[in-house]
């Protein structure tokens, strides 16, 4: 394991998915966040074999409906003063709004421009989101 | 209470609401002349995005029926969406003028969106192939109707359960009775979708079987509901033509099922239907159009506030 020093005020994101790490790493846009960042990847994991994980040595604003969509196994470390003060469990919100964009080409969402893509989740167990319009479960994360 | 509420999606109203939905559907039709004047001074607008004659006439004889006014168009062209209107802002617009709105939209979920825009109760007449409420109400009444129930029952739907939103609506409207059972024909290509199948069917544990062997399955169906593939809803020519044919009802496989099969279909029926089987007693599918006139007179009543329910 690669020793990374401890992070004095911030945020350790951890249990990623391998290889889902670099998708929150570009979403929060810590490429071009001016704050010192550690991006570890395919770190040894006893419940997951392999995970990605984040150190970010600030607190960020980040919402955590969109990293639950991204992967809801996560566990968001919040560190004040380098001590752990809180652990958050991400679970998936029940409904979520210009987060899952709807890829249904017969949805009215693809001609009514002005009004909010919202999905509803309809199996928790499996993470599946379905349009609330159309009830496609086919939307994909707007990462912009 | 039904009063000023949107019907959008088959399961917007109670079973038990439906239930007096229904009684006062057959008082109407026992005697139509008792209700001629209940929604006088009330507008319905009419608003076609999509070609239909059925059920657009349909809505409009239940209104006129009930001596209420219609006003509306039958096709996109003569709307403003043609100039570029949003939806949002057409039903904003109309539901300024309309007690309420029966809307068919090519787009699916254009009824909800049209709901959260609206002043006045929105009626799905189709979104697509999403979802045709009152098709629903039309069917689960024709149903009570001819079986005398509308539980317990082995239900068949054969033909274009893909895209037909008939099926969806109607095979959501029927998981809310108990003991109903459901055996779903089509070729693989046209199964019903998964929001239907997993997420009604298997989430509620309902008894459901998907096939493509229609004649082994026949003795088994109280209730066969017939459906066209439709082209309009293909994108490629060569799929419509390639399964348009798939299954064909006619004299001969009518010998194989029970005697009191009661045979519907939203129509129009292209070939899936032998004109032969009309002439059998079992086929109830000209019955159910008129149930869908006094279906959607007891809908507006109710939505309408004019009549309790």
């Amino acid at each position: 394991m690669l020793n990374i020093a401890k992070i004095r005020n911030g945020l350790v994101i951890d249990h990623i998915k391998a290889g889902q790490g670099i998708r929150i790493f570009n979403w929060l846009g810590l490429d071009k966040a001016g704050i010192p960042v550690a991006f570890i990847v395919n770190a040894p994991s006893k419940a997951m074999g392999r995970k990605d994980m984040l150190k970010i040595d600030e607190t960020i604003a980040v919402d955590f409906a969109v990293l639950g969509l991204i992967d809801h196994n996560i566990t968001v470390n919040v560190i004040e003063n380098e001590v752990l003060t809180e652990k958050i469990h991400i679970t998936l919100p029940e409904r979520v709004e210009n987060v899952l964009v709807c890829k249904n080409p017969r949805c009215v969402t693809q001609v009514e421009k002005s009004v909010p893509h919202i999905f509803v989740l309809s199996d928790r167990k499996n993470g599946v989101y379905r349009c609330e319009y159309c009830d496609e479960a086919r939307g994909e994360i707007d990462l912009r | 209470m039904l009063k000023g509420r949107h019907l959008v999606g088959p399961r917007d109203f109670s079973v038990d609401e439906l239930e007096e939905l229904f009684k006062l559907a057959k008082r109407m039709e026992e005697e139509p002349r008792e209700w001629i004047d209940v929604a006088k001074g009330k507008v319905l607008a009419s608003l076609f995005f999509e070609p239909s004659t059925r059920t657009r006439l349909s809505f409009e004889a239940a209104m006129l029926r009930l001596g209420g006014a219609v006003i509306g168009f039958a096709e996109p062209g003569s709307s403003s969406t043609a100039k570029g209107e949003s939806l949002a802002d057409t039903i904003r617009t109309v539901s300024a003028y309309a007690d309420i709105i029966a809307m068919r939209n090519p787009k699916e979920g254009a009824a909800l969106l049209a709901s959260r825009f609206s002043t006045a109760p929105v009626i799905n007449g189709g979104d697509g192939g999403h979802h045709h409420p009152t098709q629903t109400l039309t069917d689960l009444l024709a149903i009570r109707n001819l079986k005398g129930r509308t539980e317990g029952l082995t239900i068949g739907f054969c033909g274009d359960l893909k895209f037909g939103r008939t099926v969806h609506s109607l095979a959501q409207g029927l998981a809310r009775y108990p003991g109903n059972r459901f055996i779903l024909v089509s070729p693989p290509e046209l199964r019903v979708p998964d929001f239907i199948t997993k997420e009604v069917f298997e989430k509620e544990g309902i008894d459901y079987v998907e096939t493509d062997d229609f004649e082994k399955v026949l003795p088994e169906l109280d209730v066969l509901y017939m459906t066209r593939v439709q082209k309009e809803r293909f994108f490629n020519e060569e799929d419509y033509l390639r399964l348009k044919d798939s299954f064909i009802l006619d004299g001969a496989k009518m010998r194989l099922a029970k005697t009191d099969l009661s045979v519907l279909h939203p129509l129009p029926r292209v070939n899936e239907i032998a004109v032969e089987v009309d002439s059998d007693p079992r086929a109830a599918y000209f019955a159910q159009v008129r149930y869908g006139m006094f279906a959607r007179m007891a809908l507006f009543a109710s939505v309408l506030g004019v009549v309790p329910c």
